[in-house]
């Protein structure tokens, strides 16, 4: 299992399920890595979901660890890629000419189901109605407070912003509007004194 | 009253001052020798005359040089305000609740007429004159928001209300304590409020939601909330937090009275009619120590509210390194004799 | 605070039969001036003082939100019911003097939405009116399919056909036409809304096949405003204000309540928004619960009451109010 239980934390903070099976016309799967596996325990719950599912699939570090499983599973439509950039413009288009009714499951990393989850609910699906199953690596994407910058896959805290080079602190305040955490100068108010970096969670 | 605007700056130099005038009429939030989160909504309808609370939206001597700091803080990052494309209605709404509020409390600075959808607003402190087509936006320079939210002293949260919500969906920040509202844009009450500490636990948010969800059309509401700023600046923005910060650092014994300020948030809570929307202004009032100690039942307050506060109230607030040295500077100021109840002095500075 | 909203007083300039069951009245402020604006869905409040009772009915507005010279409502009369309806019928004239309250909107658009599509049965019609204005001026994707039970009680068919004639879509239930939900709600686009009003078992069927197709429940917007019904008088003792009162057959416990001067919040009236809760502190009987604000575990649990439409048989009831 590559289930990680993140302890509780603010309201901001998302919290993530397990992916079942719901009634309707047509799903769509996204998930990367290790979310894999989460997609294949949702055929397993109900043999008949992924004839009406079209799976979009970023095996991430993962190499083809889970490809020839997915590629078994029946689905309506596979699609393996090499990036969530990559994959972006073909989820908007799904969605684009999704309806009502549509059942979105996302599992993976915090970051791609955030921008999953980002794409779904701008196409006019309720984030609540959206299931999420985290899987895999904890890290996190985090927003630079200050120069706006994105940096995708943090996995200490302090960090360096790959964007300006503050040294941020990670904090659990998220945006399912920028699909981020904030992350905020840690130095401020003693400049030149940024604690030691520890990996997130240890 | 002539209103003198005052010149003055909240940044760099740090000109700003307050008035006589000012002072006593300075929004203090303590109404005992104690604080904690409430719940404390009260009906926003006037109050004493002179008082912050008596127009619907307060004009007073700083009107002038905040909305200068804010075209400034807008000018060096636009994001500070953001109205997501659904909002827009919600802006007109509050266009128009600024406009007419305005020209009927303070008819010698603000004139309005309408003539049908044909608008014609005057604000004379700013020398602003416009012809505009109500719910047009092609006619306005700015979004209705941003453009009257240019002209009004006060951080604007614009609210759409859904799903037994209220969502941050618009808004125009830059005299903030501290938040971000181009991280919190899209969220719902709940969401922005998740970095408060303890209040969550008391169950304060659910009952301020469920308040805040009924405010009906004509009955406003309003409260008071505080924090603590270094220096007389309005935009303690994290987006400049690695900037700022560092000015809390230069507090000494010697300056605290000068430098350290009270910052009071008067925070109000008005529908909107036409998008069923609520709007929730945050207007920021500071006053340094040495100002606020000259009303003397404040300085004895303000000593044991700050000596008593929990530990994670004065580390959220951002002054836990600070608190012994306020409190040497206040404890002068405490002779331990009782207070009085309420926020209002004893006695005026003549 | 005090309870339910401002209050605007007005006068009744215009009365309309638009069928046999349905009249429209039409209200300006008596002061003169402009009345507020509102936002489409919202209703009004219309105090009745019909002898020594004052009822207080919510009646959605459909006037054009942006109209500020006049509001209007239209009112189905009830034989059956307390009496409300039968009063606007009857006993009010163009030229009395009334009191509304200050538009509230429990029924709102999600401006969000791509696309609205609206499910009208009969009187609850009335809301949609002001939406559709509302929607026009903003341009706004929209549709509307309206089951009335005949032509002759189709209240403001002619209207809306006449005016938008691609958008409105009519069903008549002696002619044997329905709604043909189920392909209807299929094939809509993502971020469609659907907004319902009208009879429970509409609602019901509406939520009910919603839900079934996958469609997000906060996607599915409805209001029904659920008339109190008459029964038993009972007797209640208030402990706060420390009054023990006498709830009369035709009237409702919110209402016995404000009549011995006690302050009580609604805002609806009609069990749907909350806000009259109220806490029960001991009963010895049982409640007969017609909100559909508690849960069915508050309903059983004898802890609290929405005394706008429920009411109670028994010996004792004491109410923290």
């Amino acid at each position: 299992m590559s289930k990680f239980n993140f302890p509780e934390s603010i309201m901001s903070r998302p919290v993530y399920g397990t992916l079942e099976p719901r009634s309707g016309k047509a799903h769509l799967m996204v998930a990367d890595a290790q979310g894999a596996e989460a997609i294949i325990g949702l055929s397993k719950a109900d043999s008949g979901l992924l004839s009406k599912t079209h799976i979009i699939y970023i095996p991430k570090g993962t190499g083809d660890t889970y490809t020839g499983k997915l590629e078994k599973l029946g689905a309506a439509q596979l699609y393996v890629g090499p990036s969530y950039e990559a994959a972006k413009t073909r989820l908007q288009r799904t969605l684009a000419g999704a309806h009502m009714g549509l059942q979105v499951y996302l599992s993976g990393t915090e970051g791609l189901m955030g921008q999953a989850m980002l794409e779904a609910t701008n196409a006019g699906i309720p984030h609540t109605a959206i299931q999420t199953e985290h899987r895999g690596s904890v890290a996190r994407r985090m927003q630079c407070v200050h120069c706006k910058g994105i940096t995708e896959d943090v996995m200490t805290d302090p960090f360096v912003c790959s964007h300006c080079g503050l040294s941020l602190f990670v904090r659990d305040h998220y945006s399912r509007r920028l699909a981020a955490f904030q992350g905020v100068c840690i130095d401020a108010e003693d400049p030149g004194n940024v604690p030691a970096s520890v990996e997130l969670y240890k | 009253m002539i209103m003198q605007f005052n010149e003055e700056t909240f940044r760099e130099d740090y000109t700003f001052h307050n008035s006589d005038w000012a002072i006593n009429r300075f929004p203090f939030p303590f109404h005992e020798d104690s604080y904690m989160y409430a719940v404390n909504m009260e009906q926003h309808r006037g109050g004493p005359e002179g008082s912050i609370y008596e127009k619907r939206f307060d004009v007073d001597e700083h009107y002038v040089a905040e909305m200068k700091d804010r075209a400034m803080v807008l000018s060096d990052d636009p994001l500070r305000c953001q109205s997501l494309p659904h909002m827009t209605l919600a802006g007109w709404d509050l266009l128009e609740l600024i406009m007419v509020s305005k020209s009927e409390d303070y008819p010698d600075l603000f004139e309005l007429h309408r003539n049908g959808d044909k608008w014609h607003w005057i604000n004379k402190p700013l020398g602003i004159e416009d012809h505009f087509t109500f719910l047009d936006e092609t006619t306005l320079p700015y979004g209705p928001m941003e453009y009257i939210t240019r002209q009004t002293q006060g951080d604007f949260c614009v609210l759409d209300q859904r799903d037994d919500n209220l969502w941050m969906d618009a808004g125009i920040v830059t005299t903030q304590a501290d938040w971000s509202l181009d991280f919190d844009i899209g969220m719902n009450f709940f969401e922005w409020h998740a970095p408060v500490p303890l209040a969550h636990e008391k169950g304060i948010f659910v009952r301020a939601l469920k308040f805040l969800l009924n405010i009906q059309q004509g009955a406003p509401a309003r409260r008071l909330n505080w924090t603590m700023t270094v220096n007389p600046l309005l935009d303690t923005s994290p987006e400049n937090y690695h900037k700022w910060g560092v000015q809390k650092t230069e507090i000494t014994p010697e300056n605290i009275g000068r430098k350290q300020y009270l910052r009071v948030e008067l925070q109000t809570f008005f529908r909107l009619p036409r998008s069923n929307g609520l709007v929730f202004p945050i207007r920021c009032y500071l006053i340094a120590f040495e100002d606020l100690v000259k009303i003397p039942k404040w300085g004895r307050r303000l000593h044991r509210v700050i000596r008593d506060l929990p530990v994670e109230l004065a580390t959220y607030k951002g002054f836990i390194d600070n608190r012994p040295m306020m409190l040497d500077y206040l404890s002068e100021f405490d002779d331990g004799e009782p207070t009085s109840d309420g926020i209002w002095p004893d006695r005026h500075l003549e | 605070m005090s309870a339910g909203t401002e209050k605007i007083a007005v006068t009744v300039t215009d009365i309309v039969k638009v069928n046999d069951l349905v009249t429209r009245f039409k209200f300006e402020p008596t002061k003169g001036g402009l009345l507020p604006t509102f936002s489409g869905g919202a209703h009004t409040v219309v105090e009745m003082k019909d002898g020594n009772i004052t009822r207080l009915n919510p009646y959605s507005l459909m006037s054009d939100p942006w109209d500020q010279s006049a509001y209007t409502i239209s009112v189905r009369r009830d034989d059956e019911g307390r009496g409300g309806s039968l009063f606007m019928h009857n006993s009010v004239k163009v030229g009395d003097q009334m009191v509304v309250s200050n538009p509230v909107n429990l029924f709102s658009l999600d401006l969000r939405a791509k696309k609205h599509l609206m499910l009208a049965g009969g009187i609850g019609i009335t809301p949609f009116l002001a939406q559709i204005k509302q929607l026009d001026r903003a341009r706004g994707n929209w549709e509307l399919h309206y089951a009335c039970r005949n032509e002759a009680l189709g209240s403001y068919v002619d209207y809306l056909t006449s005016t938008h004639p691609n958008d409105v879509n009519v069903y008549y239930d002696d002619e044997k036409q329905s709604i043909d939900l189920e392909n209807l709600l299929d094939g809509q686009p993502l971020g469609t809304h659907i907004y319902v009003c009208g009879p429970k078992g509409m609602i019901d069927w509406v939520r009910g096949k919603a839900a079934e197709l996958g469609w997000p429940r906060e996607a599915v917007h409805y209001e029904e405003f659920l008339a109190p019904q008459s029964g038993k008088p009972f007797e209640v003792k208030l402990a706060v204000s420390n009054k023990v009162i006498q709830v009369g057959e035709h009237e409702s416990l919110l209402e016995a309540i404000e009549r011995a001067g006690v302050d009580a919040p609604y805002l609806c009236r009609g069990g749907a928004c909350g806000q009259c809760e109220t806490d029960v502190i001991s009963y010895d009987g049982k409640f007969l619960h017609r909100d559909h604000w508690l849960e069915d575990n508050e309903h059983a649990s004898g802890k609290k009451i929405m005394p706008c439409v429920s009411r109670f048989e028994g010996k004792t009831l004491v109410l923290d109010r």
